[in-house]
């Protein structure tokens, strides 16, 4: 969501919300995630509760979880902005003609040509996005979210027996990719129903 | 009444009490430093079929894409329908629609037939026919496509419906992208050298099913290299060189005995 505003933003955008968004992008790609879940996270959440407070509301305590997935959101958001305004330059400039010719307005375009049109081009990228995005759960440890990789450590730690578990965590890390993919591989034959296959077999 | 001296002209001029659905007055566009036309007059009146000739370069392209501001005019007057397309600056001094919502009306009132066929790839062929119908004119799903097929029937792709553009020939692309043009039930009919990008032995077919619409009296501005095309077909030919219109008039004239000498030239170069 956050990169299909972002991919249009930076495209259609004005001059004002192009430069904004480029912040993002830059700053957002430029800190390592680490640094930014421990931003988000204690420095956010200190900022929400002193704005909360002004505003004569209790402070709250913002569990890990939701800050962690926040802030991984905002991260692949970035980076999806990026993928998306790629998949969109890469739609055959003659089919946005073609549907604008026709008296589309713009939401509906976006709806009906420019997002299953880009999405073949997309998929290969966000697919990546997604696989990064699994692994990078384990930095959520951080903020004491219960991930994967923390509660192997902790059981490892506990038994000693490292090598099982970490194999174990490994083979569940690798899992999720294999379902993930299976996942991924049907989304991108249907998005590339109207594409005739590259190697000519079908 | 206009002076009929030749026979030709007739042929035109007894139309001229149709309504005009598509006027352009003293047209300007400049790309920048580029001045593509300076000041080109159009008219197109129901039931006739404009061929607008001319050199790469000459800006006929430009000038229909004007016509339903797929470029936005520098200045000049554009009328579809009756209408005047009202324009205003934005901020950085370009010529810009003043009304979006009137634009989309004028625009599914026009039936843009493109170079490169501009299906959308990831439709079917049906797909395609009812997607403007459907979605931006709000006919009912079961009527255009019931509609749709008929079109596609007439366009001789009828048992090509469920099939994605990208596994058809440019000809069968180039049929379903005027059977799509066909589904909005334009009042003119856009050609924008409709067989350019065709290998030489798809031309005719697609050749074929323009000119039948021709034929029924469909109101069409075609901008086309088949220069023995355009004189079959056409109503009223209009040659372009840099901008400006050169020489008009009925085909047999603008054919048969062309004044202009930059005319006779490019007849001789196509020809």
């Amino acid at each position: 969501m956050i990169g299909v505003g972002g991919a249009y933003g930076k495209l259609y955008g004005g001059p004002v919300v192009r430069d904004l968004l480029e912040v993002y992008t830059t700053v957002v790609r430029a800190v390592p995630e680490l640094v930014l879940i421990l931003l988000l996270y204690f420095a956010g959440t200190d900022l929400i509760n002193q704005l909360l407070t002004a505003l004569g509301h209790a402070a709250i305590d913002i569990n890990g979880v939701v800050a962690g997935i926040g802030v991984l959101g905002v991260v692949q958001g970035a980076y999806s902005t990026e993928v998306l305004r790629g998949a969109i330059l890469g739609i055959p400039q003659g089919q946005i003609e073609a549907a604008r010719a026709y008296g589309m307005p713009p939401g509906l375009l976006l709806r009906r040509i420019t997002l299953p049109a880009m999405l073949p081009f997309a998929i290969p990228g966000l697919a990546n996005l997604w696989l990064i995005a699994t692994k990078d759960t384990a930095l959520l440890a951080i903020v004491g979210v219960n991930e994967l990789t923390q509660t192997t450590r902790t059981a490892a730690g506990a038994t000693k027996a490292y090598f099982t578990f970490f194999m174990a965590a490994g083979a569940l890390y690798l899992a999720l990719t294999l379902v993930s993919n299976v996942v991924i591989g049907r989304v991108e034959r249907w998005a590339r129903r109207g594409m005739p296959s590259i190697a000519g077999s079908h | 009444m206009i002076a009929q001296g030749t026979a030709p002209a007739l042929k035109y001029t007894a139309q001229n009490d149709a309504a005009e659905a598509i006027h352009v007055e003293n047209l300007h566009k400049r790309f920048g430093e580029l001045h593509v036309l300076k000041g080109v007059s159009l008219s197109a009146r129901d039931g006739e079929v404009i061929a607008i000739i001319g050199g790469s370069g000459s800006g006929k392209s430009t000038l229909l894409r004007c016509i339903n501001c797929l470029e936005n005019p520098t200045s000049g007057i554009v009328r579809v329908n009756g209408e005047e397309i009202r324009m205003k600056a934005d901020s950085h001094g370009h010529t810009v629609p003043a009304d979006r919502k009137q634009i989309e009306r004028i625009r599914s009132k026009l039936g843009m037939v493109f170079q490169n066929f501009n299906l959308w790839s990831h439709m079917t062929l049906i797909e395609n026919v009812i997607e403007v119908p459907v979605h931006v004119l709000g006919v009912k799903r079961d009527v255009a496509t019931a509609e749709a097929e008929k079109l596609l029937a007439r366009v001789g792709l009828a048992e090509k419906r469920d099939v994605y553009p990208a596994f058809l020939s440019g000809g069968q692309q180039q049929r379903a992208a005027i059977a799509r043009a066909l589904a909005i039930n334009p009042r003119v009919m856009l050609f924008d050298e409709p067989t350019s990008a065709l290998d030489p032995e798809l031309i005719g077919e697609v050749l074929k099913v323009i000119g039948d619409l021709a034929r029924e009296g469909r109101t069409m501005v075609l901008v086309t290299h088949e220069m023995k095309f355009a004189r079959e077909v056409a109503t009223h030919v209009v040659y372009l060189y840099n901008g400006l219109v050169e020489e008009e008039g009925p085909p047999e004239q603008i054919f048969g005995a062309p004044k202009s000498e930059r005319l006779k030239q490019f007849l001789r170069n196509v020809g």
